[in-house]
């Protein structure tokens, strides 16, 4: 038998690379050994107290998807009264409460959290880490989006719904013309949002500079966790500029200062400059990730590693990039200088480039694949180039200044986002939920009833959307809650209409799929698709601890290459609660690190955030009182304990040696 | 009332019409690049379902290279389509205009017609007569939020920014009536605030612009004269205007030729004498949220109050 | 339990912003005309009455605030007592001291029915729905609203603080200049 890592607790960790495979039972012990370390908090109060990366990226996931079927009971209502000219059903207070609500939930409670999401429950297991890095900060930043969401619909229940746009543009939303309490709202829900959205970002960058396995090099990291990567940073860069200015504007609003007052020297466009330098980031921060999930999805299942890895990587960083200069498309409207129309026009076409490098590069492997599998997942994904292609057409036409005259603020917009943001990200979303279910939940999701949820969701998509070009052409404004029978508007508004209602039934199967198959479902093998990433190398749901013992990888598609013989990592002590950091770039071992384990404390410093949050729309001396249950809480938090004491670890060492005997 | 339109596709001015053919360039180049990505996909579904494919890497290589080059000639073509219609758009600012001043105003346009001589400026609400193949200089401001101009028929939209003046150029080829609406959300009745422009013959828009510089001419019969008395010395002067009478309001639209324009609450309805009648009566039922409060006239004061209103031509 | 902090957190919320954003576009507000029997002075014969209670129905309502300020400024009320009240050739409406009170119904006679030396009459004028937005801007500029609902500062060059910063102080009536 070679040495055990136990016995090597006092080395640093390190690679042996003569294949030092350890015997069946070592592996037992050792297992045995994570099961026992590895706190796994039952009971509500457990719930409550969790740190482990899946419990959080799950809930998360779980909650986006909540405030994502109510924003879309808000869609639905929205169609109803727009279903035919000069309806009633909705005044014009309460349209503008739902449209500006919708898109308030959906980008800021959905879109990013739900991919943010799915990083979280899955770039760990890709890196093959135990856990992910500053757990407690995204135990955090969980309960912020969930403070938040409840917050943002509490209100919109309690008539106090923003009314101003998802994009808030002062004056309207200023002092002056913002009236009540409705406009701060919004701009305190951004604050909710971004602090979690950023926290979760710091977590995974750490995650995956710092806890990548043994082997994994940055160029042989999944595409998913690129994409991730690449994201947290974009979330870095682009959320400090809309928190910076939806405070600036409760500052207007609240105490009276002057940023975005024209007469005294502030500047109405400075508040769409700064909200544009985030809005439009955000619009890849949520398509990079879906991007991410397309690679695994397209590569397992034409069955051969997708082409063009260096190509996809570059195209993500462009992206993100190239993503940053293009805010004033969003602007054309106001007036701009002609090179800076040029500027930005051919900076908004140039983005084209690397999403169509990565478009080319999936056909290729398509094209050179063993077969395609038409599975559900790939269904999505298929149906993703033809709805993504109209959407990022759509998307150079409104690049161009002079079209973009005619286009902007018209339904055909309408169109272009839906195509974008529905076609271009939940598509591949809804793919990603159906391919990773089994790995989530330890079932397959029905087939079957997978595809027909699929059907119905493309046609009632397009359905829906593709009518709302032609409404745009032919001069439907956005945002209008009626419109008259004169204009010869309602028979496509009809149509989007009844779309929205295949829509509902669409996503209605696919819940029912979902609640079904988590019942009686087929039980899921670790790797029912054969895949080739490190998270189909695990059981199916993953434990506490994600891998025992510690993977480490030898190529890009590890599960595919089972001929190579990858290095064994020895140092590592089984009998803490640990996580391996390695180098950046190469991802060579370098030291254990003690992870936090579960606490209370993340929670109570979130609802403390959140008085201090909602106070402060009232008074500014919300912010200075409300700090002080903030501070405690992070008191609380920070306060130095000593790890699991030796004897609790024995005892929990005893009660489970006798039932694995029995077993 | 003549059919509205309000469509980019249907185009009635030199600008619209640049706007146009820019559209169908890019419609045509984007849907040949939507059809042949998808041929692609097809051809490679197909391909990998019949065998196992040997085609090397060098070779996908220069296949996606190749696609990716195509892509960014397509690109450049459209940016070179877009940036010509821009440069021509810019160019078409021309002698001899005539200069409109339009303001915003939560829900309604505040129509000017400057005149170096101040007598000579007319002032008018919601709707706009333009003569057929003169250039117009709008000049475009807000009073409050901001709103965007945009006639689909005749230009792009242009953004009314409080504290700032913008400037759009339009001129109009054919005779007709053409609808405009506010294109940046401004709030409650963002949907109903609209702007009839009417493209003259050239000798028509001199007769018009000429009858509107004179004031309203006096009431003639006895319920005339009492219609003009409610709005002197009720409500309605308080806010509205109309000139040769005591109403000098200036925070609603000016009611000097009501008579004349097609729609009233800035196009939400067709002007009649019985939507006149029930706007006034109850504005916030048509246009909830407008800055237009009930006020609660007598039957009989409506009824003069709409006599009177008829006469302004 | 989510649930139920869920249904806590909603109740809450709908009792505190019920009325304050609530938008009442139409209303006559016919009982409201108190243009009659205000009473404008302490001085009374007889044992002391209780004053009246009556209060601005805008009184928490920020749409109504809002609209008041609008017409602060559209009906030229500035001209006369300043942007913000400050006061110029009419009284300052933002200090303590009121000629003819500072109560709600006081107010609204006084915009109703106008005062000597110069303060016109409104009443017939505009709806009695717009002076009582007016009373409860008014009211405003002296810290007598709710400050959650109270407007904010305008888009404009101002001095001072805005109305959702004015702490309401104990207002006493002068009965002259």
């Amino acid at each position: 038998m070679n040495a055990h890592p136990l016995e090597q607790q006092k080395a640093d960790p390190r690679l042996v690379y003569d294949d030092p495979r350890l015997e069946p039972a070592a592996l037992e012990r050792e297992r045995r050994h994570h099961e026992a370390s590895w706190p796994d908090p039952r009971g509500f109060l457990g719930w409550l107290r969790s740190t482990d990366h899946k419990s959080i990226g799950l809930r998360t996931i779980v909650t986006a998807f909540v405030w994502f079927a109510m924003a879309g009971v808000l869609a639905a209502l929205m169609r109803l009264q727009l279903s035919r000219p000069e309806n009633t059903i909705l005044g014009p207070d309460l349209y503008n409460q739902i449209f500006t609500t919708h898109g308030t939930a959906m980008m800021f409670l959905f879109a990013v959290p739900v991919m943010l999401g799915m990083g979280v429950y899955l770039v760990p297991l890709q890196v093959g880490a135990r856990a992910i890095a500053v757990p407690r900060l995204v135990a955090y930043g969980y309960w912020m989006l969930l403070f938040g969401g409840i917050f943002l619909f509490a209100m919109f229940f309690a008539n106090v719904g923003p009314d101003v746009g998802w994009f808030s543009y002062v004056p309207l939303s200023g002092p002056e013309y913002g009236i009540g309490k409705r406009p701060d709202v919004w701009a305190q829900l951004i604050t909710f949002s971004e602090v979690s959205a950023l926290v979760t970002a710091i977590s995974l960058i750490v995650t995956i500079f710092k806890l990548r396995t043994p082997g994994m090099a940055l160029n042989r990291m999944p595409l998913f966790v690129w994409a991730m990567l690449v994201v947290s940073f974009m979330v870095i860069f682009a959320m400090p500029a809309v928190m910076l200015s939806s405070t600036c504007l409760i500052l207007d609003r609240l105490v009276g200062t002057h940023f975005y007052n024209y007469a005294e020297g502030g500047d109405v466009l400075l508040w769409q400059h700064l909200f544009w330098f985030f809005g439009h980031p955000e619009v890849y921060i949520i398509f990079l990730p879906a991007l991410g999930m397309i690679s695994p999805i397209v590569s397992t299942f034409s069955r051969r590693p997708v082409f063009g890895y260096l190509a996809l990587v570059l195209s993500n960083i462009a992206t993100a990039f190239i993503g940053f200069g293009v805010w004033v498309h969003h602007m054309f409207a106001t007036g701009l200088p002609q090179f800076g129309q040029s500027f930005f026009t051919a900076a908004s076409m140039m983005i084209v480039v690397p999403t169509a490098t990565q478009i080319f590069c999936w056909i290729a492997t398509i094209w050179t694949g063993r077969g395609v599998r038409f599975t559900t997942p790939m269904l999505y994904v298929l149906a993703w180039f033809f709805v993504f292609l109209i959407g990022g057409l759509t998307g150079v036409m409104v690049a161009s200044v002079p079209l973009d005259l005619q286009l902007h603020d018209t339904f055909f917009i309408v169109a272009h986002l839906h195509y974008v943001l529905i076609g271009g990200s939940v598509f591949p979303l809804l793919a990603g939920i159906h391919f990773w279910f089994p790995k989530i939940t330890g079932r397959m999701l029905n087939e079957r009833l997978g595809k027909v949820a699929f059907w119905l969701f493309f046609t009632g998509f397009n359905l829906t959307f593709f009518p709302m070009h032609i409404l745009g052409l032919q001069g439907m404004p956005r945002r209008v809650y009626t419109y008259p029978a004169a204009m010869g508007w309602g028979s496509l508004n009809l149509l989007a209409s009844i779309g929205a209602g295949i829509i509902a039934v669409a996503l209605t199967v696919y819940l029912i799929n979902v609640i079904v198959s988590l019942r009686v479902g087929a039980a899921a093998t670790d790797n029912p698709w054969d895949a080739a990433d490190l998270e189909w190398s695990t059981s199916s749901p993953p434990p506490v601890y994600n891998f025992s013992p510690q993977p480490t990888v030898g190529s890009r598609d590890p599960l595919w290459h089972t001929e190579l013989t990858p290095p064994f990592v020895i140092g590592l002590n089984p009998e803490k609660c640990e996580v391996l950091v390695t180098h950046l770039l190469d991802a060579e071992p370098d030291h254990r690190y003690p992870t936090p384990g579960p606490s209370i404390w993340p929670l109570l410093a979130a609802i403390a955030t959140t008085i201090l949050f909602i106070w402060s729309i009232f008074s500014p001396w919300g912010v200075v009182w409300g700090s002080i249950p903030l501070f405690i809480t992070l008191v609380g938090w920070f306060w130095p304990h000593r790890g699991v004491p030796p004897r609790e670890m024995e005892r929990e060492l005893a009660r489970l040696e006798p039932r694995e005997a029995t077993s | 009332m003549a059919p509205l339109i309000q469509s980019v596709l249907h185009p009635a001015g030199v600008q619209a019409a640049r706007l146009n053919q820019l559209w169908w360039v890019m419609f045509w180049v984007c849907t040949v690049v939507f059809i042949s990505v998808l041929t692609a996909l097809a051809m490679a579904i197909a391909r990998g379902r019949r065998s196992a494919s040997n085609a090397s890497d060098a070779t996908l290589t220069g296949s996606v290279g190749a696609a990716v080059g195509i892509s960014v000639a397509a690109l450049l073509v459209l940016l070179t389509a877009s940036e010509i219609t821009g440069r021509d758009l810019d160019a078409l600012k021309a002698q001899n205009a005539l200069r409109i001043q339009i303001t915003g105003n939560q829900w309604w346009w505040d129509v000017q017609y400057l005149n170096p001589d101040p007598s000579l400026t007319v002032v008018t609400a919601n709707e706009i007569h333009v003569p057929v193949g003169r250039p117009v200089g709008i000049v475009a401001k807000s009073n409050d939020v901001i709103h965007s101009l945009w006639i689909p028929a005749l230009h792009g939209k242009r953004d009314l920014l409080p504290g700032r003046q913008s400037e759009i150029w339009l001129q109009a080829d054919r005779a007709g009536v053409y609808r405009g609406q506010c294109a940046e959300y401004c709030g409650a009745q963002h949907a109903k605030m609209a702007l009839t422009v009417v493209a003259d013959l050239p000798d028509d828009f001199e007769r018009w612009l000429s009858h509107m510089r004179g004031p309203a001419p006096p009431p003639a019969t006895e319920s005339q004269m009492r219609g003009r008395d409610v709005i002197e010395r009720g409500p309605c002067a308080m806010c509205h205007s109309i000139a040769g009478t005591l109403a000098g309001g200036r925070t609603a639209p000016d009611l000097t030729h009501l008579a004349s324009r097609s729609a009233i609450g800035a196009g939400s309805i067709p002007n009649t004498r019985g939507n006149l009648a029930g706007w006034i009566a109850d504005p916030q039922h048509i246009k909830p949220g407008n800055k237009m409060p009930a006020t609660g006239l007598a039957s009989e004061e409506l009824q003069a109050l709409l006599d009177y209103l008829e006469t302004l031509k | 339990m989510g649930r139920f902090t869920f249904a806590l957190v909603c109740t809450m919320a709908a009792t505190l912003g019920c009325e304050r954003e609530t938008r009442r576009y139409t209303e006559l507000p016919a009982a409201a005309n108190r243009s009659t029997a205000v009473r404008l002075t302490t001085l009374q014969p007889g044992s002391p009455q209780p004053i009246s209670n009556v209060q601005s129905p805008y009184q928490y309502n920020a749409y109504g605030l809002a609209e008041g300020k609008r017409l602060y400024a559209a009906y030229n009320c500035a001209g006369c007592h300043g942007v913000a009240g400050g006061g110029a050739i009419g009284p300052a409406l933002m200090d303590d001291k009121w000629i003819y009170g500072s109560h709600a119904d006081q107010i609204f006679s006084s915009i109703s029915q106008g005062r000597p030396d110069g303060m016109p009459s409104f009443g017939g004028h505009i709806p009695d729905q717009q002076i009582w937005q007016l009373v409860g801007y008014v009211q405003s500029l002296a810290g007598l609203v709710s400050q959650d609902a109270a407007t904010s500062r305008n888009d404009d060059q101002i001095v001072g603080k805005p109305e959702n910063r004015i702490e309401g102080t104990k207002q006493i009536q002068t009965g002259h200049r």
